[in-house]
């Protein structure tokens, strides 16, 4: 039903250098350069395995009107598609909405339940304001020439006052959409509430839309950056990834988990991005194109293993009718298929060599070490300090899948599952397809790298395939051979020999006999379910340890109660602090002008011969 | 990649492989007669390994291939680990298939096998152990990346081989920069391996345990690879602390004349490293876990400090 | 040679530093207000030796016999009889105030490059870290509730300021030297019969209490 066919076109893109496609319809002006077909590359590659997952969901998810969603998800792709290959504000802005719009009607597809509607609600209010600021960033950068295409743009220099107000509405409006921090409230409503593999797409894709225009904005309409704004974005991403890090460790909805996580790895990318952006307003090139490559990288991986992982949820859901971590476990055994699948998301996502996820975020660390060479002495010392929240973002993100996994897949049930059943056919081709290039991505990464050259050396004029020469295929090198290297085929051999070799050894020397009996347990008898951490339980650590993040509200009862009730809520003070100050503000100045309005005809008479005075007066 | 040092990559990682009972076996001596008892003696680990090898494996009802999977995987991981550092030679062919970052990560992958096998049979037991040593990991790893930047620093790279190359070649110097980082790596080591003050290595009971809590189901063969995993991992670390700190006596790439100075350069520093661990251990009393984020921000501190003291002094320090 | 050995003790001069702002007993703390004392008259000794400039020789002495003897055993006895050993209630918890510290010390450092470069010294590298250590201890005198580490603090400074004034100038007068030494003598003494007052007022040595003395209306 959901037909996969305009998508896999895409995915034969080569790097292509820039063809200004004709005008299609009115002033639309398209464009496909390198950056825009990376782009394009990732929308078809992660859409072609959630589309080829959908398939099997939607026909048994037992999903209100079919051909409905159908209309809404491709509209939802096309928009995409279209706001990558836009060369002019108007029609990227009219995708933009599209974009928005489309997955508003797919986020609220079950429109019946009321924090559905909520969540759809907050996401809609946040786009628009996210669309107005980067209207105005478009603006900025047009300097009153009334020339809306892109080519213009780039023919223009700004003075640098403008040139940051540009940078910044650009960084406020696409951090609405990407969920930089505070800009990321609806992240954790929104992609929970909408059905699982577009909650991958959201997660997955059009997060990366926003990159994409961010990336746009700066390197390629404004030519020459600031080092501050490369600082600026450096410590928002790692703020927003430390973050959404310590959230997703103490949330008890799979879902929610997810969501969070995505904050935290667009919080990862932002931070490459502002490393490049620094290098680049230094004219440090090269090293320019070493933090680019690894952003964009990060980029291609967190769409592959997020989309696995959502789709891995909906699996479950389907299979166990279960959202909460409090009620699932032990699937490993119902669900063998989603489950080995899962197990590649996870690792992957975790940074774990050598998969994906690790290759990308190498990639940043060398970046970070080149900072000693900066010609601002506090930079020099800070930069690598910022390295540390990095590597601090990245463990607990392995802390935080452990608990995912753990607790979904392994130990024993929290409730009673064992209709649980694995996936049907289409969905798993669609988590094979999304693991295999998990995988694929990760043991071959000098590929990816070679691959991006053209994009690199158009945005920020550095390479690295000329470093990359003078070793083989096989390393993946930072600047040169000598000073870093990393062999994810070697490491996959190597550890497959040994356990191979182990294995043999072991059998042939000893023997492989196994006899099957009551978990140990440190002699307990009686072992159930609930003896094993929730969620709660596993998060509870880093809810201690980071306490003052958090803002928790506990209900505890008295030891006199007669039915004691305990609960625990975390809550984001952002939210509080930020959110409903602002909604406050609206509400009063709403009911200000609601004065206008008394519901008298002749009043509103009044006010319309009043206003057409005015105007006669003014035009005279 | 001649049969040379093919030959000499597989005599580094088979000797490292069985050395690193006897390393555990030497800790515990120390240990024994600094309690002023009579040890198990040296070779014991090599005897419990055989014991446990002859053992029938005994697997809870509802333990999955993930259970059965994770000794080997650990295990793998802990021999590539050690033919990547350079122990006895630098320029090994298996050398360039990492730098320090990615040896950190190779170490989380064992570490996050090992955390959810031990969620894989369901007790408390075992998420308890998941989750603490996960806890000690993050926190560790911001201040493990710090101290490996001070050496990178210093032979801008980061690649083992080459910051070996750079410090042995140096002469006797003291730099505060590495003063501070060997003493962030010495507690670092501590934390990762599992040693006092963080974590008993020979406790059983439920509120001291992190490593054994997630090692409780494992019987027989299963249990003799993660133990003897466990005890490579913590020779690689003190050889990966001696490649850094104390290089002198590896053998360069391809001088063959200096394999033998290098083998019993080794056994002097193992020697020296293992007695050092068993006092750190003794004078030491075991944390709180709650206490356990203070220290690692001690470390963290250190390596903080040895890094800016680089950049400061410049090639002074 | 001696080059190596300075800068090693400017590195464990801040590495005290650093581990006065975590220690929570007391006792720990004048400890390690005398073993700074003793890296500081090391240090003195080994610039006198290297630079062949006797008076600092003198120096030295004076530092090793009154921070290192007299003024730990002074404040001994006073903790002894106010009978405080712990200040477990910092104003912010320690991982914060380290990490304060490490922004302190990157400050410092970077505001020390510049003038490091012109002084003509052989120390001129450890000025930073001089200057690291003074801010570090006046951070120990904000974030601590009761007295006695305050006026640990405070003599810690006095310590860094010594060590900056060797490192910049080869140390100072022995005059303005002997002033100081003088000077601190005095301070700790009244300190000594303050802390006393003190406690008879409030029954603590707790320094919360003196916001009692505030201004009400």
């Amino acid at each position: 039903m959901l037909a996969v066919a305009a998508y896999p076109a895409l995915l034969g893109e080569p790097q292509t250098l820039v063809l200004p496609l004709g005008l299609p319809d009115l002033p639309f002006h398209l464009r496909l350069d390198p950056l825009s077909a990376f782009f394009l590359l990732l929308l078809g590659g992660a859409s072609a395995g959630v589309s080829l997952y959908s398939t099997g969901y939607f026909a048994t998810a037992g999903v209100a009107d079919l051909r409905l969603i159908c209309l809404q998800y491709h509209a939802f792709l096309a928009s995409m598609a279209v706001v990558l290959l836009a060369d002019d504000a108007y029609l990227f802005m009219v995708a933009w909405e599209t974009m928005a719009l489309a997955s508003y009607f797919l986020v609220t597809t079950d429109h019946g339940v009321a924090e559905i509607r909520r969540a759809g609600f907050l996401y809609l209010v946040v786009a628009h304001v996210g669309a107005i600021a980067i209207l105005l960033t478009f603006g900025t950068l047009q300097l009153g020439q009334w020339n809306y295409t892109f080519d213009a743009m780039r023919g223009n220099t700004l003075s640098p006052l403008w040139a940051s107000v540009a940078f910044l509405l650009a960084l406020f409006g696409f951090g609405c959409k990407a969920g930089f921090l505070p800009l990321h409230v609806w992240l954790p409503e929104a992609h929970p509430a909408a059905p699982s593999p577009v909650s991958g797409l959201m997660s997955g894709v059009m997060l990366k839309t926003a990159v994409y225009g961010l990336l746009r904005v700066t390197f390629d309409l404004l030519h020459q950056q600031v080092w501050w704004w490369g600082v600026a974005a450096l410590a928002l991403g790692l703020m927003t990834a430390l973050f959404g890090v310590m959230f997703a460790a103490v949330q008890t909805d799979m879902k929610r988990l997810l969501a969070y996580s995505s904050i935290e790895n667009l919080g990862i990318i932002l931070a490459g991005a502002g490393l490049a952006i620094l290098f680049h307003a230094y004219g440090m090139n090269v090293l320019s194109a070493l933090a680019l490559a690894a952003t964009l990288y990060h980029c291609l991986n967190h769409a592959l293993f997020k989309s696995l992982l959502f789709l891995a949820t909906g699996s479950v859901m389907h299979a166990t009718r279960h959202r909460s971590l409090g009620k699932l476990g032990g699937l490993i055994r119902h669900m063998p298929w989603v489950a080995a699948l899962a197990l590649v998301g996870t690792l992957a996502i975790a940074g774990l060599p050598p998969l994906n996820g690790f290759a990308s975020e190498w990639m940043l660390f060398q970046a970070f070490l080149l900072t000693p060479g900066l010609p601002n002495s506090y930079l020099n010392m800070l930069v690598p300090v910022a390295a540390a929240a990095l590597a601090l973002a990245v463990a607990l993100a392995g802390y935080v899948m452990v608990k995912f996994y753990g607790v979904v897949f392994l130990g024993l049930p929290r409730e009673e599952l064992s209709e649980a059943h694995d996936a049907g056919g289409w969905q798993r081709i669609g988590l094979l397809w999304l693991a295999l290039w998990c995988v694929a991505l990760g043991l071959l990464p000098v590929f990816v790298v070679d691959a991006m050259d053209p994009i690199t050396r158009g945005l920020v004029s550095g390479s690295l395939t000329e470093s990359m020469q003078e070793s083989s295929w096989l390393f993946l090198t930072a600047i040169a051979p000598a000073r870093a290297s990393y062999a994810p085929m070697l490491f996959l051999l190597g550890i497959l020999l040994t356990v191979l070799v182990t294995f043999l050894l072991v059998r042939r020397f000893y023997h492989g006999r196994v006899r099957r009996s009551a978990p140990w347990d440190c002699g307990f008898p009686g072992l159930n379910a609930r003896m094993q951490d929730s969620a709660e339980g596993f998060g509870q650590p880093i809810k201690q340890i980071f306490e003052p993040f958090f803002k928790i509200e506990r209900q505890q009862p008295s030891p006199f109660d007669a039915r004691p009730v305990y609960s625990s809520s975390i809550e984001d003070r952002v939210w509080y602090w930020l959110y409903l100050p602002i909604v406050k503000a609206v509400e009063r100045l709403s009911s200000l002008a609601g004065v206008l309005q008394q519901g008298r005809i002749h009043l509103y008479l009044i006010y319309s011969f009043a206003t057409l005075l005015v105007l006669l007066l003014l035009i005279q | 990649m001649s049969l040379g040092f093919v030959a000499s990559q597989l005599f580094q990682t088979l000797l490292s492989v069985f050395l690193a009972p006897l390393m555990l076996g030497w800790v515990n001596q120390c240990r024994a007669w600094l309690q002023n008892r009579s040890g198990p003696g040296l070779l014991q680990p090599y005897s419990v390994l055989r014991k446990l090898f002859l053992k029938d494996a005994v697997l809870a009802h509802n333990a999955s291939w993930l259970f059965r999977l994770t000794p080997y995987v650990v295990f793998g991981c802990m021999v590539l680990a050690v033919s990547i550092v350079p122990v006895l030679a630098t320029d090994l062919p298996f050398s360039p298939a990492a730098d320090v970052i990615a040896l950190v990560g190779l170490f989380a992958l064992a570490r996050v096998f090992m955390a959810l096998a031990a969620m894989d049979v369901g007790t408390a037991f075992g998420s308890l152990g998941a989750r603490r040593e996960m806890l000690v990991a993050s926190l560790a790893e911001p201040a493990l990346l710090m101290v490996f930047f001070t050496p990178a620093l210093i032979s801008q790279s980061t690649a083992l081989t080459t910051i070996v190359e750079t410090l042995a070649h140096k002469q006797l110097t003291l730099y505060p920069s590495l003063a501070f980082a060997a003493a962030a790596f010495v507690m670092l080591l501590l934390a990762e391996n599992a040693r006092v003050p963080v974590d008993n290595p020979a406790t059983h009971l439920e509120l001291t345990m992190i490593h054994e809590a997630m090692i409780l189901e494992y019987s027989a063969r299963h249990l003799a690879l993660m133990e003897w995993a466990q005890a490579l991992k913590l020779m690689t670390y003190t050889a990966i602390g001696i490649a850094l700190f104390v290089p002198w006596g590896i053998a360069e790439a391809g001088y063959w004349a200096g394999l033998p100075l290098a083998i019993v350069a080794l056994l002097a520093k193992l020697l020296a490293a293992g007695a050092a661990l068993a006092v750190l251990e003794m004078v030491s009393a075991k944390m709180r876990i709650f206490r356990v984020p203070e220290f690692l921000g001690m470390a963290f501190l250190f390596a903080v400090l040895g890094m800016l003291t680089r950049i400061l002094l410049g090639s002074a320090g | 040679m001696s080059n190596q050995l300075i800068n090693l003790m400017a590195a464990l001069l801040l590495l005290i530093a650093f581990a006065m702002l975590s220690q929570r007993r007391i006792l720990r703390l004048i400890y390690l207000f005398a073993a700074q004392g003793f890296v500081l008259s090391m240090n003195t000794v080994i610039v006198a030796l290297a630079t062949k400039q006797p008076h600092l020789y003198a120096s030295a002495l004076i530092t090793f016999g009154l921070k290192v003897i007299a003024l730990p055993w002074l404040l001994h006895r006073l903790i002894d009889r106010l009978n405080v050993r712990w200040d477990v209630e910092t104003l912010i918890n320690i991982p914060t105030t380290m990490l304060v510290g490490i922004l302190l010390v990157i400050l410092s450092f970077n505001l020390a490059l510049p003038i490091s470069q012109l002084a003509g010294t052989i120390t001129r590298g450890t000025l930073g870290i001089a200057m690291a250590s003074v801010l570090l201890s006046l951070l120990m005198m904000i974030t601590r509730r009761k007295a006695v580490p305050q006026v640990i603090g405070f003599l810690s400074l006095e310590n860094g300021l010594f060590f900056a004034a060797t490192s910049a100038t080869y140390g100072m007068p022995m005059v303005v030297e002997l002033g100081i030494a003088l000077d601190v003598l005095v301070g700790t003494f009244i300190f000594g019969i303050f802390f006393f007052q003190i406690r008879e007022t409030f029954d603590s040595l707790d320094i919360h209490h003196l916001e009692k003395l505030k201004d009400r209306g």
